[in-house]
């Protein structure tokens, strides 16, 4: 990949060990010297994309699916047009919000939070369904009002179904928030950009911050399960 | 300020369809080659998953293969692959080809090992009964009753690798990538142009994939219904 002719470019990796401009496959002394500047960064930024996504996407999904379990109707608009937005590919989604957000942070959060709703208002609306016609006549016959049956069966019941729904949603956003880095310097996809702009993309880096993304997904993921195991104890045993 | 903001965007997307008015076939051989290589990468996920889930499905074992696949395949991103692949193999077709094929494999594993394993434990009970040898089961019963599931998952990986494919690009993968990626080119007229042929294109794959559906289901099994787990997206 060296250039013919002209002056070579030497990549600008900061230290210059031999390690790294000789292309070794993995720079340990890299990722020791680099993690304060670069990669811990990358990482604090990628968890604050993704919690400010799944935040702002979490509310708005909760209080559609409240609205959607008291009129019914817009059940199907809603569905309708987060089947249209999924099919959009985020690469292409993040691109067609640059005219009117800019390059910016708005631009990557306004395209997540909307696949983020794309999975957590069914969610919602599956999991404040999932008390059986029993449950909720037993409780009107104990005299609970409706909003008595919501706040104490409906929603304490509906607690598994968001969990999984919440488990999908932040996975998948940790994923696509990688490919924020084509919109600006954000996330864990920055620094994969910028290896690959190299004139010899630079494995270190590459291995090191996908390693970090995939291992952040891994981890959100079980702490979400354990989250549920500790709420919602019961619900292994009736919902797989 | 707002309404200067307005025509300027709307000036914009203008300027989008423009680009693509004025160079159909250059957008055309650029959606080719991404469909050359969507399709290429597809068939290499079919090849690897289909045949595993569904013999894990027939023989109800393997289900933390299904689970496993299903999760690291969601927590993989295209990037780190495409990234990964290409510090492996090298600039071009091949380590695009690899890298979309792993993507493709979680949601078809996943959904053909379900599809298979779900199917009505009585319906495949009334097929032994009726002296039917395990081949014949799988063919005659289980497959047939397992399409819609099955068949949702492939759709979650067309769409998934068609949609993938552009961000390929930075990895010398063509496509109409190379256009969004190449902004200093084409300027922002062509990146949302060729943005639009990327939406209409995996659009596309995602109706078209609705219709082969159609068309292999048996007519029996049309009635039965399942709900979309949209459990992969790039």
């Amino acid at each position: 990949m060296k250039r013919a002719g002209g002056p070579t470019v030497i990549p600008n990796f900061g230290h210059g060990s031999s390690c790294v401009t000789g292309d070794h496959v993995f720079c340990w002394g890299w990722v020791r010297g680099h993690w304060a500047d670069t990669l811990g960064p990358a990482l604090t930024q990628h968890v604050e994309l993704t919690a400010i996504a799944v935040g702002i996407g979490f509310a708005i999904a909760f209080l559609l699916g409240l609205a959607t379990h008291r009129v019914n109707r817009i059940e199907q608009p809603v569905g309708v047009v987060s089947a249209l937005l999924y099919t959009i590919p985020s690469f292409a989604l993040f691109q067609l919000l640059v005219p009117f957000t800019g390059l910016t942070w708005t631009t990557v959060e306004i395209a997540l939070v909307g696949y983020t709703l794309v999975i957590l208002y069914p969610a919602v609306v599956a999991g404040l369904r999932s008390p059986s016609d029993d449950v909720l006549e037993a409780a009107r016959g104990m005299g609970l009002t409706p909003l008595q049956i919501l706040t104490r069966v409906e929603l304490p019941l509906a607690v598994p179904v968001i969990i999984s729904g919440l488990r999908v949603a932040v996975v998948s956003t940790i994923s696509i928030a990688t490919i924020a880095a084509f919109v600006g310097p954000y996330g864990l996809g920055n620094p994969i950009f910028l290896a690959l702009k190299e004139p010899t993309p630079f494995k270190t880096e590459i291995y090191t911050a996908g390693f970090l993304a995939v291992a952040l997904a891994l981890v959100c993921d079980a702490a979400l399960l354990i989250l549920r195991r500790t709420l919602v104890p019961w619900a292994d045993r009736r919902f797989a | 300020m707002s309404l200067l903001l307005d025509a300027a965007n709307a000036h914009t997307f203008v300027d989008a369809f423009r680009f693509i008015g004025d160079n159909p076939g250059f957008l055309a051989r650029k959606a080719l080659e991404q469909l050359e290589l969507s399709g290429a990468a597809l068939g290499i996920g079919l090849a690897v998953a289909l045949p595993l889930g569904v013999v894990l499905g027939h023989l109800h074992r393997g289900s933390g293969v299904a689970v496993g696949a299903s999760i690291v395949g969601r927590a993989l991103p295209s990037l780190v692959l495409i990234a990964a692949f290409l510090t492996l193999l090298g600039i071009g077709f091949v380590n695009n080809m690899v890298a979309l094929a792993v993507l493709a494999t979680g949601p078809i594993l996943t959904n053909s090992f379900d599809a298979v394993d779900r199917v009505d434990r009585d319906a495949v009970e009334s097929a032994r009964g009726m002296g039917m040898t395990g081949m014949q089961i799988l063919h005659q019963v289980e497959l047939p009753l397992a399409l819609p599931l099955l068949f949702i998952g492939i759709r979650i990986a067309a769409v998934t690798v068609v949609a993938t494919a552009p961000i390929a690009a930075i990895a010398g993968g063509g496509g109409l990538g190379d256009i969004i990626v190449n902004q200093a080119s084409y300027r922002l007229s062509g990146v949302l142009g060729a943005s639009l042929c990327v939406m209409a294109l995996s659009a596309g794959v995602f109706v078209a994939l609705i219709w082969l559906q159609g068309a292999l289901t048996p007519a029996g099994v049309r009635r039965i219904r399942v709900g979309v787990d949209p459990s992969r997206k790039e």
